[in-house]
């Protein structure tokens, strides 16, 4: 009986305590700057894509959403020639963003995109390129990998020593 | 004025007011269970979700009127009437104030308990008309329950007719000038109380709807307004036991100041707020432990304020 009346009392003073409701659309939920939204490809400081295309975010896709087609410019360097999300699919895990050695996929605090049709879910390159950097602002995969494009030879890279002579480098 | 044309509209008033504040109710009850849950409740659908009542209205105006074919027809269709006519009814023994009255029976109190013992043919037909086992269930569960609770419900009001002499509410009111029954009756009024919530099948007596083992009990199959038939005897009932709490305990209309309407008003008001607080606050018992509550330890209890009372005022007398 006691214990009744003690919680008839505790639930009645719970009229005091601050409710826990964000009403969501008025007000906005904090979202973390590492949340895993909306799935965006980034561009290097240079302002070129930074998608290398090689694939390792389909693989890595534990629900097959991404497709896309790899293809080279014509100084050597390979980029996505289409790119797509399908968004219906996506669970938002983040493995494609952990597979990526290059930056080029990253997960956005950004998770408004309800769609009446559901066709409209899924995302292509267009969608998906973003004019800058993301998280990563510095970083450029070609800058750094010894990769010979257009305007930067072997051994031209960052922190990257000059190629050794093959002819010369004798045991 | 024209006393017929009186009663007319103070009955009309009635069936409004009541009918209006038991969909109100509807919006209240949501606010309230939220704000004791930190929540805020339906707030979206006009000023502080006023409209929402309307909303859920149209909602469930437009559902399929689905009569399940393994049904009986003609009593799952009657069935939830049943609970809104008996109930309705008693609404007009209720004495509001001194001249809102529909009817100032000599017999108010007995009224009371017979259209309350007939409620319960609403929710056994209902669920024995859905031929359904966990309906049926559901109805035996209300069956039994109204059954054990009905008798100390009666009895737990006896200790009042004693004192005010009477069974109409209104000579009961009008008895309770210098004191209020609930200080020489605390006792009886707890009772009445309990067997009150047990009567409205409210929580935590909803044990022939309890939704986490009978699915939604006696009302497993209905949907749209023969849902919301049941669902509106049920606040029907809250208003209807709060109401009479606040006559034959609290002193119905009677209060400093402030008009009788207000104060009538405002006593039902309370105990509504009480029947959600403990919706909010307390876990449903078990069958079995609801049963042997009623018979052990209600029923005892009921009889002794009986025999108390009956003793006091025959002592008072000589």
């Amino acid at each position: 009986m006691w214990s009744v009346l003690r919680s008839l009392w505790l639930v009645l003073m719970h009229m005091f305590k601050p409710r826990f409701t964000v009403q969501y659309p008025d007000e906005k939920p904090y979202l973390a700057p590492r949340y895993r939204g909306r799935i965006i490809l980034s561009r290097d400081p240079d302002g070129e894509e930074r998608c290398v295309a090689c694939h390792l975010c389909a693989i890595a896709c534990p629900v097959d959403c991404i497709s896309l087609q790899a293809t080279e410019d014509e100084h050597g360097r390979r980029y996505p020639e289409w790119f797509r999300i399908n968004f219906s699919r996506c669970i938002f895990c983040g493995l494609c963003e952990e597979a990526c050695p290059t930056y080029a996929i990253q997960l956005t605090p950004d998770i408004e995109m309800g769609e009446y049709n559901r066709q409209n879910l899924v995302y292509e390159k267009e969608n998906l390129l973003i004019s800058g950097t993301g998280k990563y602002p510095g970083y450029n995969f070609w800058r750094v990998a010894g990769v010979k494009i257009k305007d930067k030879d072997k051994g031209e890279a960052e922190r990257e020593a000059p190629p050794a002579d093959l002819h010369t480098l004798m045991p | 004025m024209n006393p017929v044309l009186l009663k007319i509209i103070v009955l009309v008033g009635i069936l409004l007011v009541v009918l209006g504040l038991a969909s109100g109710l509807i919006w209240l009850e949501r606010r309230l269970l939220a704000l004791w849950q930190d929540r805020y409740g339906p707030n979206r659908v006009g000023p502080f979700g006023l409209l929402q009542v309307m909303a859920d209205m149209i909602k469930i105006f437009f559902k399929e009127d689905w009569i399940p074919p393994f049904a009986d027809k003609w009593v799952f269709v009657f069935a939830p009437s049943i609970v809104m006519i008996t109930v309705l009814l008693t609404f007009a023994i209720i004495p509001f104030t001194s001249v809102i009255q529909i009817t100032d029976m000599n017999v108010g109190i007995l009224f009371f308990l017979g259209m309350s013992s007939l409620g319960v043919y609403s929710v056994v037909l209902g669920g024995w008309a859905s031929n359904n086992k966990y309906s049926l269930l559901g109805g035996m569960r209300a069956a039994s329950q109204m059954l054990s609770y009905e008798v100390f419900m009666g009895l737990s009001l006896m200790g009042t007719v004693m004192l005010a002499g009477s069974f109409s509410l209104r000579a009961i009111v009008e008895a309770q000038q210098h004191m209020w029954f609930v200080i020489p009756q605390f006792l009886g009024f707890v009772l009445f109380f309990i067997a009150g919530v047990a009567e409205t099948r409210r929580l935590p007596f909803d044990l022939p709807e309890a939704e986490s083992e009978l699915v939604a009990g006696f009302h497993s199959e209905y949907s749209g307004m023969k849902f919301g038939m049941f669902f509106v005897g049920e606040y029907l009932g809250v208003i209807l036991i709060s109401a009479l709490i606040s006559v034959l305990f609290f002193g119905g209309w009677l209060g400093p100041v402030l008009p009788p309407v207000v104060w009538i008003i405002l006593k039902t008001l309370f105990f509504i707020c009480f029947f959600i607080l403990l919706r909010a606050a307390l876990p449903r018992p078990r069958f079995d432990q609801l049963m042997s509550w009623g018979w052990k330890w209600m029923l005892p209890l009921t009889l002794a304020n009986l025999a108390v009372t009956g003793a006091v005022v025959v002592a008072m007398r000589r």
